[in-house]
Parts: C-alpha cells; structure tokens; sequence
C-alpha cells in the first residue's frame, strides 16, 4: 500500500525547485502541477496546500474602481464563459457580492493531531535541532568549525558524529539505538510514530511541508550534487528519517518510551485524503474571471498598437551599426533609446548566452561555471587567461577577525576600521569588494581560449576551446535565428548583461537567466571571437550568409543595474571602425543615461525631472548602496515576449515589460527549425520567468520569500529568517511589489500554421500553451492578422481597444507617474 | 555645564514626540525627524565631549526632578556625566545616527516604517536616559524602555510566529535582569538609607564606611547588579537570547543586538565599578562568567553556520572578554572595548547580506578540500563531543526552559482547578479580612505572625502563575494580574505602617490600567467573540486601535514609567526590611512573572499570524 519510492518521487516533485543561492535561475513555482490546466492547478494548489494563486477580491475590484481593469474587458470575460441568461447575475458576483475568506487547507491536518491529543507542539521540539544539523551539514562556508565528515552521505555522518562523542543529539535512548543499529527503514518508524499504513503518505506531506523550504533544498542538492561547491552527499529520505527520529525522541522524552500511543490510533474522524478530487467555490470561478479581465485589459491595448504600428521594413540604406542584445525585458528600453538616437542602426534580440554552450573557468577559479541555459550541459570548456585584476580583500567580511585565535585583539583596530567604513558606505557608497559586480566576471584584457589546440585538447572531459566547424554552426545559428543573413553593418556589438548589487543574496537572479545566472560578458566574447574568424566566415559564405572583411564582431556587457556597458577586444578594429565605434559609444553613453531615467520612475528616492546625466550617477550610486534593498526592479513588470521583426514593434512604447527575441518568418525553413529553436528555449526560460513573478506576487508568504529586510544568510545556499527558521525560496517582497501578476503572452510573427506545426513537435513545450499557463498570439506577417491560441486550435482575434494613444516624448512620460503606462505608439 | 546634560534626553525625547505624530504614509518627514534626531545628539554630543575634555573632564551630577518624597523616601531623577557616559553617548549617536540614515532608505515601503522609527527614537531616547542616569532609580527606567523597544523591535515582523515568540522569550530574560535591578534598588536603599546617587558610590569612604559593616548585604548588592548585567548582556547562562533576538529588519538587530543593547550590561558594571571592585568575591565571580561565557560563546559561534547567528555569538564572546578586563580593573580598556565591539559588529551585520557574494568567490578562487580549522588538532571523540555541545549552544537554551520556565508550568498547571468565581470569591473573601485587620489590628485575637506578610505575597505569586498558565480565558488572566499587585499592597501594608498617598501612588496606576484593559478584552470580545488564550490571535491587523490602548495598559500594569505605579513599585520595595529575604524574592517573583503574564497576554492576543486565516500568512516555521 505505501511504496516509498513512488512517494517519495512523488512528494520531491511538489517540494519547492530553488537551487541554491549562487545558482539562483527562474523557474514556474508551482512546477509540479504543470501537468493540468491552469485554473485546474491553481484551484488544488490552493485548497491542498493552501497557496494563494490570485489577487485577492478586493484588489481586483479596486483596480476597477481605478478603470485599470476597463469595464468592457471585465464584460468580455465575464461572456466568454458565461451565457447571456447568467451575465447579469455574475457581474454582480465580480463586482460586489460578499464571500467569506477563511479555510484551511488539507496540508498540514492530520500532523495538526499531535497538539490535538497530545498537547505537544511536535514541530517546535523537533525542527531547531534538525534544521541546525542540515544547514551545518550542507554549510558552504559561513561556520570556521565544519561538520565532522561532511564528505560522506548526511545521515552516514549524523551517524558517525553520535557514535564517536561523549554526548548526544537525542534526549532519549530508543531513537539513538535506531539510528545506530542502521535499521531505519521509512516504514519501521511511520510504523512507530504513525501507527497505521494508510496514513503514512499523508503524514510525510504534512511533516516536509512544514518546512518546505528545508526540503525543497535537500532534495533540489539530492538530483543536483553539483551546485554546491563543497559537494555534499544528501537525501530527501535521510532527511526524512533523521526528522522521524527526533520525533520519536521528542515523544519519548515527553511521554516515556512505549508510554504514548501513534498518532493514528488516536484519529476518530479521518482527514480528507491530501489529493482526492478538489471541488473548488464560487469565488475561484468569480477570482478566475477578474484574472482573465485584468490580463487582456492589458494585451489588448498590445495588439491594437501592433495592428497599428507602421514602421517600414528595410528601410536604413546605410547601417551605422548592429548590436544584438539579450531577449531580456530590461533591454527593451535600452535598444528603444538607442535606435531613437540613431536612426541607422539596427538591433537584435537573442537568449544572451549567443548560442555559444560552456563551462567557464576564470583565472585562478578552482570551478568550472556553467553560462549557457541551466537544462544545457555543454561539452566545452573556455578558460580566462592572463587576469590582471586583482580582487580587493574585505578585510572585514563578517567572519574575517574571527577565523584566528587572537580575535580579542584584532577586534580592536577592526572597531574603528568598521566605524570609518560604516560612514563612508552610508554617505559615499562605492565599489567594494563586498560588491558583486557582473565586470568582475572576466577581466577584460585577459585572454579566452576560444581555439581549440589540438596540443591541449580537453580537460575532466571537457573540450577546451571550440574547432572551426563547431564555431561556424553555433554562428550561423544564432544569426539565421534572427534574421541577421545579409547587409552587415560595419560593426557588429554582441552585449550581453549583468549585473552589479551589493548586500543581496539574490544577486544570482539578477544576473542573465540564459546563461545560468551570470553575466553574459564572456559569451559575448567568444561569439564575436567566432564570427570574426576567416574561417569560419568562409564556411557560412558556402552556406549563403556573407559577412565582408569590413564588418567586425564587438563583444560588450551592459551592467542592468549601473547602466554601463563595456567593449571587448577593440584592438580588433581597423582605425577607421575605431572612430566609428567611438562615436556609436557616444550613442550607447547617450541611450543608458536616458535609459537611467526611465528606470528611474520607479524608484522614490531619485527625482526623475532631473537630467539624465544626474540620474545616471545616482543610479550608479544606487547599485553599490549597502541600504539599498531595490537596486534594481530586475523583471519586474515583465508581460510580454515579442518573437518577429524589430519592426513589429519598434515604434511601441512598451514600459520594459516585454522580451523581445528577433526573428524572420522568411530566413526560416519549411520545419521552422529556428522558431522551434527559439520557442523551446523562450517558453520555459521566459514563461518560468513570468510565473516566478506571478506566485511571489501573489502569495509572497508561502510562495515568494517575504520581505527581505529580516533575512539570514544560511550556509550560504539559502536565506531564512533569524536564525531558527525554514529556508524561504521565492522572490523577496523588494522584487515583486510592483509586478502586476498577468501571465505571459507570446507574440510570434509567423504563420498560425506553422507556429502550430512547431510547437505540437515539442510537448513539453506544447504543454505550456495547451494548459494555458502562458497565451499566445500569431500576427500573420503578411496581413498582420490575429489569431489566439486556445485549446489546441488558432482562433482569429480583434482588439476591442480601436485606438492607442500617441506621444512624442517619451522623457516627459517618464516625468510623469510611477505606475505601469498604458501602451502608446511613439511619433517621430 | 550640568545644566546642558538634560538636552541629550531632550532631543530625542522631543524627535520621538514628533515622530509619533507624523502620519504613517509620511516617509520623508519620519525619515527626517529621525535624522535630524540622530544628527543633533551625534553633533552637540561630540561639541559637548570636546568642550568638557578641555575644561578638565571634571564629574557632572545634576539632581533634576524630585517625582515623590515621603518622610524617609525621595524619588528622584539624576544625571551623570563622566569618561562613560562620554563613550557611551558618543558611539550610540554615532551608530544610531549611521543606522537612521541607512534605514531610510533600506526601510522603504516596508509596512511598518513609522512604527520602526517610532521604536527606534525611543530605544535612543531610553538608552540615553540609561547611560546619562546618575541613580539606580533613574537607570531603571531607562533599562525598561530598552526592554519594552526592544520586545516591540524582535517583534517587528508580528505577523509571524517565530518573531512573536521568540520576542516573548527575550523579553522574560530581561525580566531576570529587571528584577535584579530591583532588588538591587531595595538593597541600596537599606544599605545607604537613601536612593544613592552614582556620585556618591564614587566616594571611596561613605562607601567603605557602609560596606565594612555590612559586608553581605555589600556583597548582595554586587550580585544582584551582576545579575542584572549578565542577562542584558547576554553572558553566562543567559547567551542564547541574543542570537534568537535577530528577527527584526537588519539594522535594527545591527544596533539592538550587535551593538548598543547588549552593551548595556557592560556599562552597569561599568557604572558600578567603583562599589564592587574591592569585593574580590565579586571581581572573581565577573571573571568566571566572562571567562565561561567567552569560551562557550566562541566555541559555539565558530560552528554556526548561519551569519547572523555567527556575529551574535562573536558578539557575546567580546563581551565575555570585557567582563573579563573589568574584573581584573582595566576599566579603559573595557570602554574601548565596547566601542570597537560595537562599532565592528554593526558593520558586520550591515553587510550580512553581502557574505554569499562574497564567501562564494573566495571559495571558488580559494578552495582546498581538505583544509581544517585548528580544531581538528584534539582528539577525535572531545573534538566531536564538543562539536555537537557547540552547536546545541551548550544546551543554554533548553536549559532555560527547563530550569526557569517548566517548573513555572508545572506549578501553575496544579492550580488548573481554581476557576474564576472561585478566585473572585477568595480575593474578595480573603482580602477583605486582610483590609479590615489591617486596619482594626486589636480585633485580632492573637499577634500577628511575622510571616502573615509573606504569606500575602506567597498568594500574590500564585495568583500570577495562575495568570501566566491560562490557557482560555482572557479575562480571568488579566485580573489575576491586578490582583497580584493588590496582594503586594497588603503584604507591605502589613509589613509596615504605610501612608495612604504612597497606596495611592502605587494602585492608582494599577487601577486605571486594570480598567482600561478590561475595556479593551471586552470590546474585543464583544467584537470577535471568541477570544482564547491558547494560539497566538493576530487581532493587531484587525484592531490596531484597541491593541496599542491595551499595550498602554499593560504598560501601566507592569509598572512602566508611563503611571506613578513605577515609582510605587520601588517604594513598595523600601518597605521591605532588609532582613526579609524571602519576602523580598517572593515580591520579586511575583513581579517577574506578572510582567511575562502580560506581555504574553498581550503577545497572545494581538500578535502572531492572524487566528481566522483571512490574510496572506507565512508558514508557522518561516
């Protein structure tokens, strides 16, 4: 009846995904219920485990109050489900009828038993104890004192530690003889602390969703050994046993051994089953249909401007320039201002690891580090050589006075030390070692080793450098993928982006998703290093892209946070493109400070009426700020992923809430290989995006990681608060409290067809858009067209809004508020 | 020159006024207020410091206010300015000026940024009055604002389980270090006959000349300051509040936990360094718990494994240290001791947050698998046994439950059976009898045994632990606490011909808070129905009005200088002869316990995750 496998695989699969800390990558919180349709999953997510998966009520109705939510879309949804006899009666529903709010879910019941019979608050006897030996256990680095034997598998060590000392962990002698005996068989102790098999499942959910987070993270270090540096060797089902353990002690040492009875003796009224069909109430319909009103009062406007949008395809005869950047929605304003200052260059959207696949290894570093997509694992190795940058030492990391013997002393000195540092970080702010900066990544003056040399070829496995033929695919690749085939501009810039914070244990997240949470420098690099091989550009000439001599490949970094952008290897260029390129730096110069501004609306402390160039240096200023919480709003706002032309949307003002990934319906083929290409990669990294955003937002308790002013850094994988508690994954409130929770929506400019062909060739793909978990549209790239993705099948759309404002300047807009803008069209 | 020293409770007194009146969506101007705050005592504290290091660094003491006289008894507010006062002042004007600076931004848009601040002014305001104050009368009281900002700071998050609980658990050991005070108020007073002041401990004969004979009663004094120092600083065997206590937003631990507070410890011995240093029982006992504390704590900080936990433990062993100096005389070093502890550990846990960044590149550029720390010289099973005492933090904290709270539980779970009428009708019954003999002595038939005033405060005390233990209702609770204060009175009535204004004094308080209370349990009740004492109920976001009324109240009650009952409680204690030891401990007790039945009263009712769900709610464990 219980097979622990199967619940165990099971119950891995609801826990929470976070990897730790320094991997911090998006993924969709409630993964686990991927398999059903959205409002299914939300509808059990909630009424098992409690999670709240909308807006409340209240906040819905209070935006229709604000017309942010327009009555005509709250109508549409309303109809779209409902038939014309039942409108009346349900609007009334969404708009002011009374629901009572309080329920509790199933998780959690039936372990609840134990205060209920026992008066024993089980979970505050056991948890301290257990959550202390697994974070000393798996601790990176913050204790100077390590685990004993933190080499071998967790319990082994557990083990290992209560058998060689003159003390215990346990109160009790039954659970320490368990434990040693190495007879600890799952089912024995459910056996003993439960008592009856049909409970067993049930009483495991319970236990590890008290603690989720905890869990979550033993079992993500479980499949993903490799994430922490110092390895270590854990399981969910050590986890689990050791948790039994110390209940059983916990129940001994209150009651006597043998002296209490399991806890399912005790149940008279059997608790609702954790996964029996959920019925579900009114109001998740009425939550559902407010869902639906405030997600297309919002793409509505986005596709009107599309319909209307009427830039000219093909029309700069003479390109100044060529950047492509990274699909990310923080770029979006970025390459609106750059285009805006000069009107003859031409920029691209692509995943911003540039379909370049490594491991890095920087000078010195004793790891490899992976940038390229977290599901990828590359075969390749490049490694930084000749870096001169030497790392400042903070000389007061938390710990450093500590880690010799004569701290008595040295605190001396440290004391006033900190007192100087403390009023300069406060009043001054700058770069400090303690920064972590996305320009530390690689130096830039040292060298990569892009070539394979047959000499050296690999190293534990991995081929060092690529050869000319692997070069040449990667290349060709990324660029028919965009689109980018013929009419080179002389230079061609490459940027990928980081970012700089300081004092945030989430900084993983703010660096390039596409390149597993790093900054995106290096892979920018050894693109431009391929693109510019004549090798390699003779082989794409024989496969019909020909890039002439006279255009070179520029590697950049742009650092999200500061607004600054940095060039690689500019000894490349001839004079003359060296005078070109520092006159497009003015441009790029000219469009971050601009693009300071703009992101400057959000934040209280910077007047956003103030020039440009003043905003910038505040925004610097920000990003190495101890006290700043909020360096930068990250992806924030994210709604949209664009996939087509620059034109389709160049001239829509689009608040930075969408992706934009270039792409050509023409330089595809019949099999839309690139689309399929870009859509298996977007989908999930774009959409886990977006829905990170959305449950954080939503339930920023159970699902995001609350506020993060309280937090502790444990062991360095993970943040809790104070000192005692469970681990929070999720997104901090600092991250999402101006998000607007709407799922994404896929724009793709291609055939309805095609776009279907593509996606039903992929099902983990295809599970996206059928389960609605993200909405998507066709623009027909021909008529511009509609038509919306629903069950399976395109169905033409037209856009109730008939018309979308225009502006001339955009400046002043930014000047205006701080909340989302509508979408407006921007005249010349 | 005296004169000035009044303004450096002014200010913040003044900023904390203001600041309670700015409207909570107001950041700029509560930021402000708290700046300019901050910055006007950092910058007239340092002109001040240079001008009277210039002119002779001569002791200042002005005698201020005098709150209430009695025949023998004068109650009175005095200040004190000397090298610690100096330090004191200059490093908490400076951090809380740094920090009040970094939270206005850091605070942003948090939920709660007025009521942070708030808290914040009047934690500066309390511990100026701490570290200005001239007499253990007037150090009390600042000491109790540390405790009440305190509880109200580890409790910031108050939606939440674990900073409730853990912030009911930080205020009990400062309860301990309370009733130290107190009775080290009580054992002045017979030791001196008068409220000493601080300038006149100085004085090496007056004190020599009290001492030489009385040496135990010396020698208790001494104990109980050593007491009420070693729970607020966190030493020996009181260490593992402070690491609990880091729940708050960062900087307020970094100044609470890091730094300021937990130095107050330190600066009671400092302050009273001139009465004990030459009781060398005393000086060895200091030692011992600096030397026991700093080993355990450092032990125990190089296993932790989070950050914070890690600094806090450092935090303790500096501090074990600092005893250490002062036991064996080097009061100047242990002042720059303070400072720089001080200094380093705000910075340490302002850039927390900074270590995984950090860490995680110098393991990467740095790792080597097989390196160890100096511990693994020992032998394997002492190494491992100590591993595993470290980091259970040598058991302290269950230690606390076992020895201090259980035996509490276990004797209020015996008196389960008394109900509320039974208790109505025994206090009216008793206490009446009580009042009318009190008064009509020669109707007594025989004397009056010399313990009946015990027995008093012995019911006293039951009645609170019965307060403490309940578990439903709301109502009974709250009134066995008054009553409690009710038993104190008659006990000392009987002890010693009290005069009716120094009643007045003390219940005049108790009864308006007792009312005041009641009014607010039944208007909640009235509106939420069922109320019980069993869970935490949250009812703070439902009611903020009714819970900062009740929080006055139970002020009040507890004897917080908001009502005259605080000047009452002290003079209720020199009532008490000095050769009544057990009735002094028993009023003591009794006053512990009545504090932690109200704060967790109020904890329970008001505080923690909302008790009918209707919110957005954290998990019990997060």
């Amino acid at each position: 009846m219980f097979n622990k496998h199967e619940v165990l695989h099971a119950l891995k699969h609801y826990l929470p995904a976070q990897s730790p800390l320094k991997d911090f990558v998006h993924h969709n919180t409630l993964h686990a219920f991927q398999t059903d349709k959205f409002e299914d999953a939300l509808r059990k997510a909630y009424y098992i485990f409690g999670y709240k998966v909308c807006l409340t009520l209240s906040e819905f109705r209070q935006m229709y109050e604000e017309n942010r939510i327009p009555e005509i879309f709250l109508d549409k949804a309303i109809k779209s489900r409902k038939s014309e006899g039942e409108f009346a009666d349900w609007k009334e529903k969404l708009l002011s009828k009374k629901y009572k709010n309080a329920f509790s879910p199933r998780i959690g019941i039936l372990k609840s038993n134990w205060k209920r019979f026992y008066q024993i608050d089980l979970d505050a006897m056991v948890q301290p104890n257990l959550f202390r030996l697994l974070c000393s256990f798996l601790d990176q680095g913050i204790a100077i004192w390590d685990f004993p034997e933190s080499e071998i598998p967790f319990l082994e060590a557990v083990k290992h530690l209560e058998k060689n000392s003159y003390t215990s962990i346990f109160k009790t002698k039954r659970a320490k003889k368990i434990l040693l005996s190495g007879n600890h068989k799952i089912e024995d102790l459910l056996q003993i602390v439960v008592g009856d098999e049909k409970y067993f499942e049930q009483y495991l959910y319970d236990q590890q969703f008290a603690h989720q987070g905890w869990s979550g993270m033993v079992s993500n270090i479980e499949d993903n050994p490799v994430s922490m540096l110092s390895h270590r060797t854990i399981s969910l089902e050590e986890l689990i046993i050791l948790e039994l353990l110390l209940e059983i002690d916990a129940l001994d040492s209150q009651y006597g051994e043998n002296l209490w009875r399991p806890l399912a003796l005790n149940i008279v009224v059997q608790p609702e089953e954790l996964f029996a069909p959920v019925k579900g109430e009114e109001l998740d319909e009425v939550l559902f249909i407010w869902q639906d009103a405030f997600e297309w009062s919002y793409y509505d406007q986005v596709l009107e401007a599309i319909i209307e949008e009427d830039t000219p395809h093909e029309s700069i005869d003479k390109k100044s320039f060529q950047a492509m950047f990274c699909i990310d929605d923080r770029m979006c304003s970025l390459r609106r201002y750059v285009e805006n200052l000069d009107s003859n260059c031409q920029t691209y959207g692509t995943p911003g690891f540039f379909g370049v696949e490594f491991f890095y290894q920087p000078e010195n570093g004793k790891f490899y580090t992976k940038v390229c997509p977290a599901p990828v694992t590359p075969k390749y190795l490049i490694k930084e050589i000749g870096n001169t940058h030497k790392i400042g030492k903070e000389f007061i990391t938390p710990m450093a006075p500590s880690r010799s013997i004569g701290s008595g002393f040295i605190s001396q000195t440290l004391g006033i030390t900190s007192a100087v540092k403390l009023f300069f970080n406060v009043f001054r702010p700058t770069m400090t070692p303690a920064t972590a900066t996305s320009f530390r990544h690689m130096d830039k003056n040292a060298n990569l080793t892009i070539d394979f040399d047959p000499k050296n070829p690999e190293e534990n496995g991995l081929q060092i450098g690529f050869k000319i033929e692997e070069m040449a695919t990667r290349v060709e690749n990324v660029l028919r993928s965009i689109g980018l085939v013929k009419n080179f501009a002389p230079i061609v810039y490459v940027i990928g982006h980081g970012a700089s914070t300081v004092n945030n244990p989430h900084y993983a997240g703010y660096d390039c998703g596409a390149c597993s949470g790093r900054a995106g420098s290096v892979n920018g690099r050894v693109f431009s290093a391929m693109a510019n091989k004549p090798e390699v550009r003779e082989i794409l000439k024989s496969k019909g892209i020909d890039i002439t001599d006279d255009t070179k490949f520029l590697g950049g970094l742009h650092d999200t946070t500061s607004d600054d952008i940095q060039f690689f290897d500019k000894k490349i260029l001839s004079p003359e493109s060296l005078e070109a390129h520092e006159e497009n730096k003015r441009t790029f110069r000219k469009a971050l400070d601009l693009n300071a501004k703009e992101r400057s609306r959000r934040f209280d402390s910077i007047d956003s009426t103030e020039s440009a160039k003043k905003i910038h240096k505040r925004i610097r200023r920000r990003s190495v700020s101890l006290f700043e919480p909020r360096p930068e709003l990250n992806h924030a706002t994210n709604a949209l992923t664009i996939i087509g032309r620059r034109e389709l949307s160049k001239k829509i003002f689009l608040d930075r809430r969408s992706f934009l990934n270039s792409y050509d319906y023409r330089v595809d083929d019949e099999n839309g290989t690139y689309l399929a290409n870009i859509l298996n990669a977007a989908t999930p990294v774009c959409g886990g995006i977006n829905l990170e955003y959305y449950f954080s937002r939503v339930d920023n308790q159970k699902l995001g990681a609350g506020t993060k002013l309280p937090h502790n850094v444990m062991g360095l994988f993970g943040v809790a608060n104070g000192i005692e508690g469970d681990l929070r994954p999720g997104l901090p409130s600092q991250m999402i409290e101006v998000h607007d929770p709407i799922r994404m929506l896929y724009i793709v400019e291609q055939f309805p067809e095609k776009i279907l062909r593509v996606i039903e060739r992929f099902p983990a793909t295809y599970e996206w858009y059928k389960n609605e978990w993200v909405h998507l549209i066709s623009v027909n790239p021909e008529t511009k067209e509609l038509q919306f993705f629903k069950d399976g099948v395109f169905v033409p759309y037209s856009p109730i809004t008939k018309h979308v404002d225009k502006i001339k300047d955009v400046a002043k807009l930014v000047e205006s508020h701080q909340e989302n803008f509508p979408v407006y069209l921007i005249e010349d | 020159m005296e004169a000035l020293i009044k303004f450096f409770l002014l200010i913040p007194f003044v900023g904390f006024i203001i600041s309670l009146m700015i409207p909570s969506k107001n950041e700029t101007l509560i930021s402000w207020t708290a700046f300019l705050t901050t910055g006007l005592q950092l910058f007239f504290s340092t002109v001040f410091v240079g001008y009277w290091l210039f002119n002779g660094h001569s002791t200042l003491d002005e005698r201020d206010i005098e709150l209430f006289r009695s025949l023998d008894y004068v109650f009175f507010i005095d200040l004190f300015f000397d090298k610690i006062t100096a330090v004191y002042l200059l490093v908490g004007s400076f951090l809380t000026f740094i920090v009040a600076v970094y939270s206005r931004y850091y605070m942003h848009r948090e939920n709660g940024y007025k009521r942070f601040f708030n808290t914040k002014l009047f934690f500066f305001l309390g511990y100026n009055l701490t570290i200005l104050s001239g007499n253990l009368e007037t150090l009390f009281v600042g000491w109790e604002m540390l405790g009440v900002s305190s509880f109200l700071l580890i409790a910031f998050y108050r939606d939440r389980y674990l900073p409730v609980k853990n912030a009911v658990k930080v205020f009990s050991i400062y309860r301990i270090g309370d009733i130290g005070l107190l009775l080290a108020m009580w054992i002045s007073h017979h030791l001196f006959h008068e409220n000493i002041t601080f300038m006149k401990m100085a004085n090496f004969e007056l004190v020599s000349e009290h001492l030489s004979e009385h040496t135990m009663i010396g020698f208790a004094l001494s104990l109980t300051i050593l007491l009420s120092a070693v729970a607020k600083s966190a030493q020996f065997p009181f260490s593992s509040w402070l690491p609990r206590a880091m729940e708050g937003p960062t900087p307020s631990s970094a100044i609470f936990y890091g730094s300021l507070a937990v130095h107050i410890g330190v600066f009671l011995l400092l302050r009273t360094f001139v009465f004990w240093e030459h009781q060398y029982p005393v000086r060895i006992l200091i030692a011992s718990v600096g030397i026991v504390s700093a080993l355990i704590a450092i032990g125990t900080a190089r296993v932790q494994s989070s950050v914070k936990a890690q600094i806090a433990y450092f935090s303790i062993g500096q501090i074990g240290l600092i005893f250490i100096e002062l036991a064996l005389g080097f009061q100047n070093l242990a002042l720059f001791h303070f400072a720089t502890n001080a200094l380093l550990r705000t910075y340490q846990l302002l850039v927390s947050p900074s270590v995984v960044s950090y860490l995680i590149r110098e393991q990467f550029y740095n790792y080597s698998p097989h390196k160890h720390s100096l511990e693994y010289r020992y032998p394997s099973k002492i190494r491992n046994t100590l591993y595993l005492l470290c980091l259970q933090e040598w058991n302290l904290d269950s230690m606390m439950y076992k020895y201090l709270w259980n035996p509490i539980k276990f004797i209020s779970r015996k008196l389960h059976f008394i109900n509320f009428e039974k208790i109505i009708i025994f206090f009216v019954l008793v206490y009446s009898a009580g009042v009318f003999f009190l008064f009509n002595r020669e109707m007594i038939p025989f004397r009056i045994p010399e313990s009946s005033p015990t027995v008093f405060a012995l019911i006293g005390l039951f009645m609170v632990l019965k307060a403490f233990s309940e578990r439903k209702r709301v109502r009974m609770s709250w009134w066995l606490v008054v009553m409690n204060h009710f038993w104190i009175a008659l006990t000392v009535a009987y002890n010693e011909k009290l005069q009716f204004s120094e009643i007045a004094m003390y219940l005049g308080g108790v009864i308006v808070s007792a009312i005041v209370g009641h009014l607010c349990i039944m208007r909640l009740k009235k509106i939420e129905k069922e109320v019980s004492l069993g869970q935490f109920n949250g009812y703070i976001k439902k009611h903020p009005k009714i819970a900062i009324i009740f929080l006055l109240a139970c002020l009040g009650l507890t004897g917080f200088p908001i009502t005259p009952t605080f000047i009452g409680e002290d003079l209720i204690f020199s009532h008490i002869h000095s050769n009544q030891i057990f009735l002094a401990l028993f009023v003591s007790m009794s006053l512990i316990i009545d504090g932690l039945a109200i704060i967790r009263l109020y904890a329970r009712l008001f505080l923690g995750p909302h008790v009918k769900s209707m919110y957005e709610m954290a998990y019990r464990s997060s």
